[in-house]
C-alpha cells in the first residue's frame, strides 16, 4: 500500500496525470489553476516529457489537437473564461475523435466573474460549449484522492472511446489540501496502440487523415451518427455515481463535486433533526446517471438539488425524476459556497 | 532511341485533382512542396497541417499524414504534434487570411519559439474561400466584396506585411517571400521551399516562405493577366527576396 | 512523326487556364477546339515540332496535367 502524501488540489491532479502515463502538457495561466500549470513545468522534464507554455488558451487547445493526433497522451488544465476560450479546439477534438483530457477547475462567472469556487459552468461541460452535436465524458471529484483516481480514468475512458474528458473541478478543490494515495507509474509500454489511426508518418501504409470536416452533408451525418453509437455506448458502460444514506431516505439531496461532499455533512445534521435525508451525487456529469436517480423517485418524497450555481444540474434531476416528485433548488453563485447551516434551513423549510 | 521523362508531377501527391478554380498558383505550390517531399525523401515521416481557406481540402492532395487545423491555428496544431514527434517534419499551409488575420497570434509565436515546422504562406490579397472578402494583405484601393469601395488606409489600415514583421524574430532561421508567375519564379520559389523544410530538418528553427499568388476568380481578371497584374501591383507592395537564411547552402 | 522532345497534357484534368500556352517561348501549345468532361478547352499541343523541353509550361501547370520527355539515346 503507498503512502500518503499532503498535496494540493492542482498538484494532485498533475501528479496523476504524470503517473496515468501524461507525457505532454500545453496550458496557459490563469487563477486558480495556475499551481497545476507551474507544477507540470517543474515535473515534465522530470520525467523526459514536454511542458510549453502557449500564448493562449486558444493556441493550447490547438497544440493538444496536434499532440493527440499522434496518438499520445496530453492534458491541459484552465478555469472557466480560459476554457471558453478554448471551446473552437474542443468541438474539433471531439469531431476528430481525438483522446484529449481537459481539467476546468471553474471559478465565479460569467465574464471576467472572480477567481472563487463554482460550478456555474455545469452546462459547458456537459451539454456543449462549443457548436456541433458532440459530448465530453465529464468527472465532478469531490476529493483530492478522487481527483486523482478519475484523472486516471480520465485518459483510459478517452483512449478507450477515442473522446476527450473533462475533470470538472472548482476552485475549493484545487487550492484545498488533503492527504492522497497516488497510484503506481503506468508503464508507458503498456499504453494504448493507436498507431492504426494516428499521424506518426505514412511508413508502409496509406496515409491517415484526422479532420472534423466532410464537405458532403450525408458523409458528415454519417460522421455524427459515428459519434452517437459512440456516445451511447458511453451512456450504457461510463456512469459513476455515490449514493449516501439514501436507503431509507424520502428527501433526496442531489449535489456534486465539492457541493456534494458538503451535502454529506447537511444529509447527517438533517438526520439529527430526525429527518431522513440522503444524498445522491453524480460523479459523471455526462454520461449523467439519470436511471440511477430515477430509481430513487418511488420511495423519495422530495428531492432537492444544490448548486454553487444558478441551477443547472437541476435540469438533468429534473429530467431523471421526470414529474414523479417535486425537485426543490437551493444554490449560490459567483463564487460564494453555501455553508451546511443554511442549505439545511432551506431544506427544513420546504418540509 | 526512347522518351525520357523529363518533368513529371511528384510521387508525394495523391493524385487527387486539386479543387481550385482554373488558373490558381495553389496548385503550382502544392507541386513544389511535393516535389520537394520527393527530393528530401521524407515522405514518409512527414506530418501536414492544412487550414480553412480555398487550401483546406490540400490534406487530401498530399500522400502523407494529413489534418485540417481551425481557422488559423495551424501553427499551434504543427506545435503540438511537432512536439510529441520531434522526429517527424511537419509543415502547415496556410492562406493570408488564415495566417494574417484570425492566426496572427498563432504564427508569430510559433516563429519566435524558433518552433521547427515549415510554414508554406499563400498571400493573394484576398479571402478566396468566403467569396473574395478583404484579407489583411489586400492592398490599399483594391475592391473586394467586403472593401466595394477599395480599400483605405483610413477605415481598414495597410496591407500586413509577414514576411517583414517575422523577419524580426530570433527564432526564424529561414524567411522568404516569392512568386510563381513566372516559370523562373517557380524554380527559384522551389529552392526557397526547400530551405524552409531543410531549416526544420537540420534544427535550425522555424522556416517560412510567403508566395504572392493570383486568385484570378475573386479579382475577376483571367489567370494570364492576373499574372500580369500580380507583376504590376502586387510586388511593388511586397517586396521579393530572402529576409532570413541560417540554413545557407546545399554541399 | 517522332520529334526530340514531346509534351503530354492530361485532357480531362486540364482546366483550360492558359498558363501554360503563355508561358511556353515556342509557341507549341494552344487551346483545344473540343471541350473536356469539365467544359472547359483544355490546352493541347498545336505544334509539336516546336517543342524544346524547357518544361515551362509543366512549371506554371497549376493541375500537375502535363508530362515533358525528351528523345534519348539508349545507352549501350
Amino acid at each position: 500500500m503507498a503512502e500518503k502524501v499532503m498535496v494540493k488540489g492542482t498538484e494532485a491532479i498533475g501528479e496523476a496525470a504524470i503517473r496515468a502515463g501524461c507525457r505532454l502538457y500545453f496550458g496557459y495561466p490563469i487563477t486558480p489553476q495556475s499551481e497545476l500549470t507551474e507544477y507540470m513545468s517543474r515535473r515534465m522534464p522530470q520525467v523526459d516529457g514536454v511542458f510549453l507554455q502557449a500564448e493562449s488558451e486558444v493556441a493550447a487547445v490547438n497544440m493538444l489537437y496536434g499532440a493527440a493526433s499522434t496518438g499520445h497522451r496530453v492534458m491541459t488544465s484552465t478555469s472557466s473564461p480560459g476554457y471558453s476560450l478554448m471551446q473552437e479546439g474542443v468541438s474539433y477534438i471531439a469531431g476528430a475523435e481525438l483522446p484529449v483530457v481537459f481539467v476546468n477547475v471553474v471559478r465565479g462567472g460569467p465574464g471576467l466573474g472572480d477567481i472563487q469556487p463554482a460550478q456555474s459552468d455545469y452546462f459547458q461541460a456537459t451539454k456543449g460549449g462549443g457548436h456541433g452535436d458532440y459530448r465530453l465524458v465529464v468527472y465532478g471529484p469531490e476529493s483530492l484522492q478522487e481527483a486523482v483516481e478519475l484523472t486516471a480514468k480520465a485518459f483510459d475512458v478517452a483512449d478507450k472511446y477515442r473522446n476527450p474528458a473533462l475533470i470538472l473541478a472548482d476552485g475549493m478543490l484545487g487550492q484545498m489540501m488533503e492527504p492522497v494515495e497516488f497510484p503506481e507509474f503506468r508503464d508507458l509500454s503498456t499504453l494504448p496502440d493507436h498507431s492504426s489511426w494516428a499521424m506518426q508518418g505514412a511508413k508502409g501504409r496509406e496515409p491517415h487523415k484526422i479532420t472534423s470536416f466532410d464537405i458532403n452533408e450525408y458523409v458528415l451525418e454519417q460522421m455524427n451518427l459515428r459519434y452517437q453509437e459512440k456516445y451511447k455506448k458511453i451512456i450504457e458502460n461510463e456512469q459513476m455515481w455515490e449514493e449516501y444514506k439514501t436507503d431509507d431516505a424520502d428527501i433526496i439531496i442531489v449535489a456534486y463535486g465539492t457541493m456534494g461532499r458538503i451535502a454529506k455533512t447537511i444529509v447527517n445534521m438533517a438526520r439529527e433533526k430526525g429527518v431522513k435525508a440522503g444524498l445522491f451525487r453524480p460523479i459523471t456529469l455526462w454520461p449523467y446517471p439519470y436511471e440511477a436517480l430515477a430509481k430513487l423517485a418511488d420511495q423519495a418524497k422530495l428531492f432537492f438539488t444544490v448548486e454553487m450555481s444558478m441551477g443547472q444540474m437541476v435540469e438533468d434531476v429534473k429530467l431523471a425524476v421526470n414529474g414523479k416528485k417535486t425537485v426543490e433548488f437551493y444554490g449560490r453563485t459567483g463564487g460564494v459556497v453555501p455553508t451546511p447551516n443554511e442549505v439545511l434551513a432551506k431544506l427544513m423549510e420546504l418540509i | 532511341m526512347s522518351y525520357k521523362i523529363k518533368f513529371k508531377g511528384p510521387e508525394s501527391l495523391s493524385g487527387k485533382e486539386f479543387t481550385y478554380c482554373p488558373g490558381c498558383h495553389h496548385g503550382i505550390v502544392h507541386r513544389l512542396v511535393a516535389e520537394v517531399i520527393d527530393e528530401l525523401g521524407i515522405r514518409e515521416k512527414t506530418l501536414m497541417v492544412a487550414p480553412v481557406g480555398c487550401s483546406v481540402f490540400a490534406y487530401e492532395f498530399f500522400d502523407v499524414d494529413g489534418t485540417v487545423a481551425p481557422h488559423g491555428r495551424a501553427p499551434a496544431v504543427a506545435t503540438g504534434m511537432k512536439r510529441a514527434m520531434p522526429e517527424n517534419v511537419v509543415f502547415t499551409y496556410q492562406g493570408d487570411g488564415d495566417l494574417a488575420a484570425i492566426g496572427t497570434a498563432e504564427i508569430l509565436h510559433a516563429a519566435n519559439r524558433g518552433e521547427k515546422i515549415t510554414t508554406i504562406f499563400i498571400n493573394n490579397a484576398i479571402y478566396g474561400m468566403t467569396g473574395g472578402q478583404m484579407a489583411p494583405t489586400t492592398l490599399l484601393g483594391m475592391k473586394t466584396t467586403t472593401s466595394p469601395y477599395g480599400r483605405s488606409a483610413e477605415n481598414e489600415g495597410y496591407p500586413l506585411h509577414m514576411a517583414e514583421l517575422l523577419s524580426n524574430l530570433p527564432g526564424v532561421a529561414y524567411l522568404a517571400r516569392t512568386k510563381v508567375n513566372k516559370p523562373q519564379d517557380v524554380l527559384k520559389t522551389k529552392k526557397m521551399i526547400k530551405k524552409a523544410f531543410l531549416a526544420q530538418i537540420e534544427g535550425k528553427g522555424f522556416g517560412m516562405v510567403e508566395v504572392l499568388s493570383t486568385c484570378p476568380t475573386n479579382w475577376g481578371i483571367p489567370p494570364v493577366e492576373a499574372n500580369k497584374w500580380l507583376e504590376e501591383n502586387m510586388v511593388p507592395e511586397y517586396p521579393l527576396g530572402v529576409y532570413v537564411d541560417k540554413v545557407g547552402d546545399e554541399k | 512523326m517522332e520529334y526530340k522532345n514531346k509534351v503530354e497534357i492530361d485532357q480531362e484534368r486540364c482546366k483550360g487556364c492558359g498558363l501554360c500556352i503563355d508561358a511556353c517561348p515556342t509557341g507549341t501549345l494552344g487551346f483545344s477546339e473540343g471541350f473536356n468532361a469539365k467544359g472547359y478547352h483544355p490546352a493541347a499541343v498545336v505544334n509539336p515540332e516546336k517543342c524544346i523541353g524547357c518544361g515551362f509550361c509543366y512549371q506554371m501547370c497549376p493541375d500537375v496535367c502535363i508530362t515533358v520527355s525528351t528523345l534519348e539515346k539508349a545507352k549501350a
